[in-house]
């Protein structure tokens, strides 16, 4: 499904991501772990279609397209879903005008008619309650005055409507008390299919008792140095990174 | 220059000057005089002032535009002025400046409450005009105002009495219908101690060149409560010239709302007195497309202490149109624990487009609380690709942000007839973008 080979990302010049090597099948979990500042979101936004980066050396391919070759809208249209590690706020759009205009322009690029709105009202309303959301923040602007973890959940109510194939998640656990993550995890499990793949972003062990990943990588200074399966993650959970790091740099 | 063409005005009106409103009161007689005098001296203003130093009016000395004794007879289409008539008001309609008993609609005023034709009332009961005229603005403030004193043809005097809560807005509804033509009107509003009313200010006309030139003097008594809404919708070709003077007695409540959309030049001058813990609200929306001018100036006077004054003026240009916002705040030395807020943010659509916004703040008292902000710019690129992300196309995304941008200052009026039409008007000044309802 996604296939990323040498990948090298520079920000002005900077260089960030290093040589990145990753293969995402269909229906699986990948978890990244990894040290502040190591590039991780950067990752995330690079897939996702964000302007300002430079990919000077390497490949992405998406269900064999070219991803890099693509406006962010249509990656998106085509099935990759960012949760953002800050959700911004749209003060004046609101939240179900967005996510209706989203699932209709979804629809439309697979030549398919609009939502009926009775239709999508029962859709949206069933992954409201599946998220143990008030109905109250569909009317509300996107994101406006959300708390932090209100802000998460609502990237995960967004996801759960679009309904998308590849799911990056950037640290959609931080911020989250024990409860919101459980429902937030409980929002991620429901939609988990043999088609759909979620890379997720995390510094905690915590999110990955709830969602099995099947394989746990590390990045650091822009490039993977380990990977492994979900007991990767307990053994940083009790070593740190810089066991991983020094590993590398021995 | 300037003074000259001040001349021809000086000499043309001179041929009415006699027949004006109130022409029989010696103390409006000699307050036109001496607006007059006031005004062939000074010309109208030069960009040499600081206060009009980003708008020049040299093309309204270009015309002569007529004052005229009564409104014109061309037949107003009323079809089209409906859409202005807002629903669930009380309408005092001015036909090129006049008084229109015909359009108005003032059936079931309570009693108490006056709303009625400026010159009416001079004619029956001019001491209660003599009371307020001319006590919130004067004609030295700038030449427009002597412009105004010195040649008003008519106007609303609005007085809800003490105690009284006003179930229904007022809208007095200016309307010019002749091209060439002077509209000058004079208003009093006044409401008196723990009153509580909505006046919506608007302003239209046929699509030609015309000027539009009005001063409203506002009175809010202790502890009242008045909301005014100014809605200014004027035609592409025409000249808008509008001041609101404003005193606020103390613990008085006054919030207004200015939405300038019309006009291909307009001036729009808020200016407001605070007395002791009164409180004002200036919120401001200038929508600039075409080759536009929209020019906003504000006051906000702090005289007495413990006043708090909150101001957001918001601008979006596009093409080759000009916004100016000219914000200043005064805090009197006797002001301490003034609290005042005061923002401008500006947003360019076109590399054509201009604004010039300065904020001023004076500070005369050492206890206070004053902060503003300016900001000129784009729309933010990560709500763009926020948008994006969420599978919207960029340009859609941008209009959306644009509109959103906008539609703050549009959610912030409750009355929703008021509030659909203003948000008509909006979306009718971005029709290339495709900005539909249903985004909110
Ligand atoms: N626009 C930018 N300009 C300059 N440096 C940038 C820019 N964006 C990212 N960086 C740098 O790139 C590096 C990687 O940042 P990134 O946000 O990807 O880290 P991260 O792994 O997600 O960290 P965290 O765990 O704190 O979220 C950091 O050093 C950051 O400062
Ligand atoms: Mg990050």
């Amino acid at each position: 499904m996604l296939n990323i080979e040498n990948l090298h990302v520079s920000v002005v010049d900077k260089p960030i991501l290093k040589g990145i090597n990753l293969q995402v099948k269909p229906g699986e979990i990948h978890a990244i772990m990894g040290p502040n500042g190591s590039g991780k979101s950067t990752l995330s936004h690079v897939l996702s279609g964000k302007s300002g980066y430079t990919v000077t050396q390497g490949q992405v391919t998406y269900e064999g397209k070219d991803l890099t070759e693509m406006a962010p809208e249509i990656r998106a249209r085509e099935g990759v879903f960012l949760a953002f590690q800050y959700p911004v706020e749209i003060p004046g759009v609101s939240n179900i005008y967005l996510l209706k205009a989203a699932l209709n322009s979804i629809r439309k690029h697979h030549g398919l008619s609009e939502v009926d709105a009775m239709d999508f009202l029962t859709l949206i309303k069933e992954k409201v309650r599946l998220l143990e959301m008030d109905e109250r923040f569909l009317y509300r602007a996107v994101n406006e005055g959300f708390s932090g973890g209100e802000k998460k959940r609502n990237e995960i109510l967004q996801m759960a409507v679009l309904e998308p194939k590849l799911c990056i998640l950037d640290e959609t656990d931080s911020g989250l008390d024990i409860d919101a993550l459980k429902v937030v995890a409980e929002g991620v499990n429901s939609i988990r299919s043999p088609e759909r793949s979620f890379v997720m972003i995390t510094h905690y062990q915590r999110l990955l008792d709830y969602i099995k990943p099947d394989f746990v990588h590390v990045l650091a200074h822009g490039q993977i140095v380990k990977s492994g399966g979900p007991e990767l993650a307990l053994e940083l959970e009790e070593k740190g990174y810089s066991w991983v790091e020094n590993k590398q740099a021995a | 220059m300037t003074t000259q063409t001040a001349s021809r005005y000086t000499a043309e009106y001179s041929k009415i000057e006699a027949k004006l409103p109130g022409g029989s009161l010696p103390w409006l007689l000699e307050l036109r005089n001496d607006a007059l005098k006031q005004f062939s001296g000074r010309g109208f203003p030069s960009l040499r002032e600081e206060e009009w130093r980003y708008t020049n009016v040299s093309s309204i000395e270009k015309n002569l535009f007529e004052p005229r004794l009564e409104p014109s007879d061309q037949q107003i289409d009323k079809d089209w002025l409906k859409n202005y008539c807002l629903a669930d008001c009380w309408q005092i309609v001015l036909v090129d400046g006049y008084y229109s008993a015909e359009l108005s609609n003032l059936a079931g005023i309570p009693k108490n409450v006056t709303i009625k034709s400026l010159n009416e009332l001079l004619d029956a009961d001019a001491e209660q005009v003599e009371s307020y005229f001319g006590k919130a603005v004067s004609i030295d403030e700038h030449s427009f105002v002597a412009f105004n004193t010195a040649w008003f043809g008519d106007g609303a005097f609005i007085r809800i009495p003490a105690k009284t809560l006003l179930d229904k807005p007022v809208q007095l509804l200016h309307v010019v219908t002749d091209p060439n033509r002077l509209a000058a009107t004079r208003n009093l509003v006044i409401a008196e101690s723990m009153a509580q009313a909505q006046m919506i200010e608007t302003y239209v006309g046929v699509d030609q060149a015309y000027l539009s030139a009005a001063v409203t003097e506002v009175f809010v008594e202790p502890n009242a409560d008045l909301t005014m809404f100014k809605l200014q919708c004027e035609s592409e070709k025409a000249y808008h010239f509008g001041g609101t003077y404003v005193k606020q007695s103390r613990d008085a409540r006054f919030s207004h709302h200015n939405f300038a959309f019309g006009s291909l030049l307009a001036r729009s001058d808020i200016h407001v007195d605070l007395g002791h813990a009164s409180e004002c609200n200036l919120n401001g929306l200038y929508l600039g497309i075409k080759r536009q001018h929209l020019d906003n100036h504000t006051r906000i006077n702090h005289l007495e202490p413990y006043a708090v004054s909150r101001e957001v003026y918001k601008g979006v240009l596009d093409d080759r149109a000009r916004g100016v916002f000219q914000g200043r705040v005064v805090v009197a030395e006797d002001a301490q624990k003034t609290d005042s807020e005061m923002n401008n943010r500006n947003l360019l659509l076109s590399n054509d487009a201009e604004v010039d916004t300065k904020p001023q703040l004076e500070i005369y008292a050492d206890d206070v609380k004053c902060a503003h902000g300016v900001t000129v710019g784009q729309l933010d690129e990560k709500s763009v690709f926020y948008l994006q992300s969420r599978c919207v196309d960029e340009e859609t995304a941008r209009n959306m942000l644009t509109f959103a941008f906008a539609n703050e200052m549009v959610t912030k009026i409750k009355q929703k007839s008021l509030h659909d039409l203003v948000l008509a008007e909006v979306l009718k000044r971005f029709p290339q973008r495709g900005i539909t309802q249903d985004w909110l």
